[in-house]
């Protein structure tokens, strides 16, 4: 039993915090480069790629690096730290997680190749009004004409949608189950493509396919609602990564902020009622890391039923610990909290996104709610 | 980063396992499993059963009864313990003053007093508290004043846990009132039966005499149980409330007692989604905390303890006490009624007492306002 990164770990998490620390290390920097399309900076994206971060879950066969679910986590947490922009989180881990674990041969080295070198950016169009985090598709159906398969239907919110190249599209399948297609981008018609900024200066889509062309991922037909949730759950314990960074983050702006701002002719971390405050905020920040790296630990672990468990343990924990940290930073500062300028408001904004992705503490309890009799004692050793 | 333990942690773990299950006493383990309070007798037998099978104070020297395990095995050690319902060795003679005597006695004291202090043969009272000394423990007033190869000492100490039991007090005095107040303090082995030593009860909110006064009225104290330097004793008294990395949070023993929570309600939590929701969150942030102490150890090898570890206190008795009101609220009405009923179905007569008591685990030991000052001042640097 081991929490401490290795050499290479450690080397991997300081050269992505030197290239994101570059990148948006300045607030001002994230804060311009979000408000314009397509959100993130296609610089910065090659250069992800070009460090090897793109391809880093997928095989080298596929055109990736085959690192860990560690290596993942830890740059989640660098990105969470400046809350990067990059679609990293939703064309990396989740779609093309999916690819990954789903695709073909040819379609793996294909898609996953492309992603890789930064010359693609994919998207996981699932999410349907109302469908609350469900693993399936329902409202967006395929049909099969032959050899050759449509989409019909609408999909919302798709993150990215609008940039992507390529859209990974679940759909309902007419014997049952849910099926996962590759949709070029060039084939959805422009209006079928309406994006838009989310409250925390990341962008989403609203996706209408019409009898769009579509290549099944996979075998033809199948049902890979499995695959979809084992990659959802990943993809909850690396935003739970995220999370992490960026509430540590909140942490040290506010323990800073409560050392320099005066009032009273005194810094505020004369007030006991602040600093007391600032310690709840480091309790559940750590409280939240031993989760996250547990978590992390499990999925490299490899066994799909507890990787479930511990996404739904680790999302409750950082729904919690996020809502708290974010809601008292922004409080610790007072009025400049509030602002669009500065930074803490926007970094509990993206906590508040990646709490309600794929997830909620509400969702997560319904989900631990099913096992509970199941259990005497947790024991976090066992599970290995 | 690796979820498994090694081999031989596994393998460590099993033999602890195993022992505690099966070599102490099941009526003492029946007994922690319901709740009930443990006698005297009881706490000393436990504790010498894992004393001859040199498990009592492992994280002691070795030449004194330690096993030079890791921390990482006394986590292990520890968790095993509490699980099995064995009570964990007395505190004041494990915890606190073995280690001390291990570090800064005389070699007459350690040989002396080490080896009966892990067999429980002596029992030991912690001194430390007094009436206008709590947090503030360096503003304490009992005074030791030298009078040929004696000190005399006077004053009186508060909430000497199970004092009742004590046969020899290791006592923060004051030796020099001249100097800052940390600077004039010192450490005296006392032994309860001098005469001017009066053990007088305190009957504390759940009914039970736990704790007690200890008074001192012109108390001879041989000059030779003088722990370490005169006026070093802040320094001692730092070491024995600082030094504990393993075991800080009572982790194992309120898991037991959650799912031993969940077992009793069985009935009741099954269809009531609010009960369900309360204990996912309590298992949820056990499981955290438990995940916390594993980190803390894992990085406190031979060095200093990981920043985290002022959390598991902190975090660890809240736990303890919610968990302590989720049982009370199992009972409901049941719980009114109070005291022993003699057989094991009646768990919910002893939830509410339990849950009072509880209220001293985030009073004791640095109150919870401490730890949060430790945090923001020695981690956040506020």
């Amino acid at each position: 039993m081991d929490f401490t990164y290795d050499d290479e770990q450690d080397a991997l998490r300081d050269a992505v915090r030197g290239l994101i620390g570059k990148a948006y290390g300045d607030y001002e920097k994230r804060r311009q480069t979000t408000k314009e399309d397509p959100g993130f900076d296609e610089k910065v994206w090659t250069q992800l790629a070009e460090m090897g971060l793109l391809g880093l879950p997928f095989s080298e066969e596929d055109g990736g690096v085959g690192a860990g679910p560690v290596e993942i986590g830890i740059v989640c947490q660098e990105l969470g730290r400046v809350i990067a922009p990059e679609p990293y989180l939703s064309s990396v881990v989740l779609a093309g997680g999916l690819v990954s674990a789903v695709g073909t041969p040819e379609q793996r080295q294909e898609i996953l190749g492309a992603l890789s070198s930064g010359e693609s950016v994919l998207a996981f169009a699932h999410a349907e009004p109302g469908s609350r985090w469900s693993d399936s598709a329902s409202a967006v159906t395929a049909s099969q004409d032959g050899d050759s398969w449509t989409v019909s239907g609408t999909k919302d919110p798709v993150l990215h949608g609008a940039r992507a190249d390529v859209l990974i599209v679940s759909a309902a399948l007419s014997d049952g189950g849910t099926g996962l297609f590759v949709v070029q981008g060039t084939d959805v018609a422009d209006e079928g493509r309406t994006g838009f900024a989310t409250y925390d200066g990341g962008r989403a889509a609203r996706v209408t396919f019409d009898a769009t062309a579509a290549t099944p991922l996979g075998t033809a037909g199948a049902d890979v609602t499995a695959s979809i949730a084992i990659v959802h759950d990943i993809t909850r314990i690396m935003a739970a990564n995220q999370s992490l960074g960026a509430m540590e983050t909140l942490l040290a702006q506010t323990t800073d902020y409560l050392k320099s701002r005066k009032q009273f002719g005194v810094t505020l971390n004369t007030f006991q009622a602040l600093t007391f405050r600032a310690a709840d905020m480091y309790t559940s920040q750590e409280l939240t890391h031993s989760l996250v790296d547990w978590a992390t630990m499990v999925v490299a672990a490899g066994k799909p039923e507890e990787v479930a468990d511990a996404a739904a343990r680790v999302g409750l924990q950082v729904s919690r610990g996020g809502r708290h940290v974010g809601q008292e930073a922004i409080q610790l500062h007072g009025g400049i909290g509030m602002t669009a300028e500065y930074s803490v408001g926007m970094y509990t904004a993206h906590l508040t996104a990646l709490d309600h992705l794929l997830g909620d503490a509400g969702r997560h309890l319904r989900v631990l709610d099913a096992t509970l009799d199941e259990h005497g004692v947790i024991d976090p050793l066992d599970r290995s | 980063m690796q979820l498994q333990l090694s081999a031989e942690d596994e393998k460590f773990r099993d033999e602890m396992r195993t022992f505690f299950t099966t070599e102490v006493s099941e009526e003492i383990r029946t007994t922690v499993a319901e709740g009930r309070e443990l006698t005297k007798e009881q706490i000393v037998e436990s504790q010498q059963t894992l004393n001859k099978a040199g498990l009592a104070v492992p994280h002691w020297p070795e030449e004194y009864g330690g096993r030079g395990w890791s921390d990482l095995q006394r986590h292990i050690w520890n968790e095993e313990m509490q699980a099995a319902c064995v009570p964990i060795p007395l505190a004041f003679n494990a915890s606190m003053i073995g280690p001390v005597l291990a570090q800064f006695g005389s070699k007459e004291q350690k040989d002396e007093f080490l080896p009966k202090t892990a067999n429980l043969d002596i029992w030991w009272s912690q001194g430390f508290s007094e009436p206008d000394a709590g947090s503030d423990l360096a503003g304490l007033r009992t005074t030791a004043v030298k009078d040929g190869d004696d000190y005399i000492v006077n004053g009186q100490k508060t909430w000497t846990t199970l004092g009742q039991y004590g046969d020899w007090i290791f006592t923060l005095v004051r030796t020099d009132p001249e100097v800052k107040k940390q600077a004039g303090i010192s450490m005296l082995l006392i032994d309860m039966r001098s005469e001017g030593l009066e053990v007088r009860p305190i009957e504390l909110i759940d009914g039970g005499h736990e704790v007690n006064e200890v008074w001192f009225t012109d108390v001879r104290v041989p000059a030779k149980n003088l722990v370490g330097e005169e006026n070093s004793g802040w320094t001692q008294a730092k070491f024995l409330l600082g030094n504990e990395r393993v075991g800080v949070a009572p982790v194992g023993s309120t898991k037991r007692v959650l799912a031993r929570a969940k077992e009793l309600g069985a009935a009741l939590v099954k269809d009531d989604p609010l009960l369900r929701a309360r204990i996912i969150e309590l298992e949820n942030e056990l499981l955290a905390l438990e995940l916390t102490a594993l980190r803390v150890v894992a990085h406190s090898e031979g060095g200093e303890p990981h920043p985290a570890s002022s959390v598991l206190k902190l975090k660890g008795t809240e736990l303890q006490q919610a968990v302590s009101e989720l049982v009370v609220d199992l009972g409901g009405p049941d719980t009114l009624a109070s005291g022993e009923a003699g057989d094991t179905e009646s768990w919910y007569r002893r939830s509410t007492p339990t849950y009072l008591n509880l209220r001293k685990a985030s009073i004791y030991g640095g109150s919870n306002e401490v730890q949060r000052q430790i945090i923001s001042r020695t981690i956040l640097g506020l």
